[in-house]
């Protein structure tokens, strides 16, 4: 390949880090959030995502069956697939919430280590039920998204750039909910709130807040996010499996911590920044080190230029590291 | 009836045993000061009152009914407000978001706006900082926001938990001279200070708080002229 080769495949690399930097913004979201108001790291959150991803192939398998489809629109049918999965995640991260973290923090615990193991053995549960829930439904657990010419229909781009339309729709959605997010947050009574209790939860709790409430709300807002990503990666990658979460999950809460664990702006540039330094590095990395590193190094690329970025800035790009007037 | 009445209350922080029986009364319209050395338990007491901290004996009865055992986000809806130590300040949120939270409870915009003009009113310099971030504030103005922001609930009982602490001695006659305007607008108010002096002016009666426990308590006016508060909180003369 020649150089001139290697630029021509630039825009496309691009936009393939696009999709998924979004995805990954919008699973860092739900761990950035429940951070700032818990300083946890919700671990389960990968599979909430994951969950969410399920949901959506439940609703494509349901009601578009293209023997007797109860939705014949490939559009409609992805759309009630967002919401369900949106739901559906929401609810299962408020139930992880009240049931596994709410009885340990009204314990009054100190140890952070104690939620956190919790928070690893509920991500571990939701696997398992997840599976045992695949294997008795579809008798594999490695499952299939439908796929639909609609969605796959392609469209080109200047600079030899080829985009599906399910790409298209990646793009929307997660910039509505990333306009919904930051307005929700910024401007709401409730997104106020969570800021308040992600400040100073005491001081929220004197102002007539409910901190249980607010945590309960956070967690259904980052569950929603996940779920809605869940169904757009299932999209994206179509095969879904209990353990899809994982990975995914893990670059998100990287993402979350490349820009400043805690700060929501920096959750959504964090996760664009991973989403490009993975597809990068999944290009180029072949052709750069004449086929010594496949692209099978990707991971190994992209957590290597966030250590370097992280030895620079340990606070992540957006966090705060200034100690605060009191 | 007592506006409020703290009954025999211990409260703990782990093992130490913070508050060993702190039993006062405030009257609806008093200036109640709480006065003591650093560590004697004043802050406690109006945790205990608020219901950041829970008593593990005694009772706290507000307008004739307990509340200790409610949580601090309800306490506040019955009409207490509390003027936290160390102000604390929501710092990465601005002024006015600084007073909204303050106004949570409110469900009508128009009061919460109304109430945010008020504090505005008493505070001008707030309202020329209403956009900046809570955390560049210096401390006189977060002092004000502290107090606007618990005044945005409109209580009827005000905790203020060291006013002056930190601030420049102009700022402190300031702060001192909003609380009495306060309290002569109906505010009832129970203030814990370091600055005995100055607390004991305004104040209508004191409590002198020893370790977790009470020792002396009587009219401002009267305790200011004892010869053992002079010497220990006075600076004697």
């Amino acid at each position: 390949m020649t150089v001139a080769d290697l630029f021509a495949i630039l825009p496309q690399t691009l936009l393939e880090g696009l999709l998924l930097g979004f995805v990954y913004a919008m699973v860092a979201l739900g761990y950035t959030m429940v951070y700032g108001v818990l300083g946890l790291i919700n671990f389960a959150h990968s599979e909430v995502f994951m969950i969410g991803a399920v949901i959506g192939l439940e609703v494509f398998r349901f009601w578009g069956n293209p023997e007797s489809p109860v939705i014949a629109n490939p559009f409609l049918l992805l759309l009630v697939a967002l919401i369900f999965a949106a739901v559906g995640s929401g609810i299962m991260a408020v139930l992880v919430e009240r049931f596994a973290y709410r009885p340990l923090r009204k314990r009054g615990s100190k140890n952070i280590l104690v939620p956190m193991i919790t928070a690893i053995g509920v991500s571990f549960l939701l696997q398992d039920l997840t599976r045992i829930y695949a294997a008795l439904r579809h008798n594999e657990f490695n499952m299939q998204y439908r796929t639909y010419d609609a969605l796959n229909q392609t469209f080109e781009l200047p600079f030899q750039t080829i985009i599906q339309v399910k790409g298209i729709i990646i793009i929307v959605v997660s910039i509505l909910m990333l306009i919904g997010l930051t307005y929700l947050v910024n401007r709401t009574k409730l997104g106020k709130a969570i800021r308040a209790v992600s400040q100073d939860m005491q001081t929220a709790s004197l102002m007539g807040i409910n901190p249980d409430v607010i945590i309960s709300r956070t967690f259904l807002i980052g569950g929603s996010l996940g779920g809605v990503a869940g169904v757009l990666f299932g999209l994206l990658y179509t095969n879904v499996t209990p353990y899809s979460g994982v990975l995914p999950g893990l670059k998100a809460f990287t993402s979350a911590v490349l820009g400043g664990i805690g700060n929501i702006p920096g959750a959504m540039v964090g996760g664009l920044i991973l989403g490009q330094l993975e597809t990068l590095s999944g290009t180029y990395l072949p052709f750069l080190t004449n086929g010594n590193f496949g692209t099978e190094y990707k991971d190994v690329f992209a957590f290597l230029t966030l250590v370097l970025l992280l030895l620079f800035r340990p606070q992540g790009i957006f966090g705060q590291n200034v100690s605060e007037k009191v | 009836m007592p506006l409020l009445e703290v009954k025999d209350i211990h409260t703990y922080y782990g093992h130490i045993h913070a508050l060993k029986g702190v039993s006062l009364t405030v009257e609806e319209g008093e200036i109640v000061t709480l006065i003591g050395a650093n560590g004697a338990g004043k802050s406690t007491t109006l945790r205990t009152i608020s219901g950041m901290n829970k008593p593990r004996k005694g009772e706290v009865v507000y307008q004739g009914n307990p509340i200790h055992k409610l949580p601090a986000d309800k306490i506040v809806g019955l009409g207490i407000g509390h003027v936290p130590e160390g102000r604390r300040i929501f710092p990465r949120m601005t002024v006015e978001e600084n007073l909204e939270m303050g106004g949570f409870l409110i469900r009508d915009p128009k009061v919460l706006q109304e109430r945010k003009e008020q504090a505005f009113t008493l505070f001008p310099r707030l309202a020329e900082r209403r956009n900046q971030k809570g955390g560049t504030l210096s401390g006189g103005e977060q002092q004000m926001l502290a107090i606007g922001r618990a005044l945005m609930q409109d209580p009827k009982l005000l905790l203020m938990d060291e006013p002056s602490m930190g601030l420049a001695p102009v700022l402190v006659d300031f702060i001192f001279e909003i609380i009495q305007k306060l309290n002569q607008q109906g505010k009832t108010i129970l203030l814990v200070e370091q600055n005995a002096r100055l607390a004991l002016q305004i104040a209508h009666r004191g409590y002198v708080l020893q370790t977790g426990q009470l020792t002396m308590s009587g009219p401002a006016k009267e305790l200011a002229a004892r010869p053992e508060i002079q010497e220990a909180y006075l600076g004697g003369h």
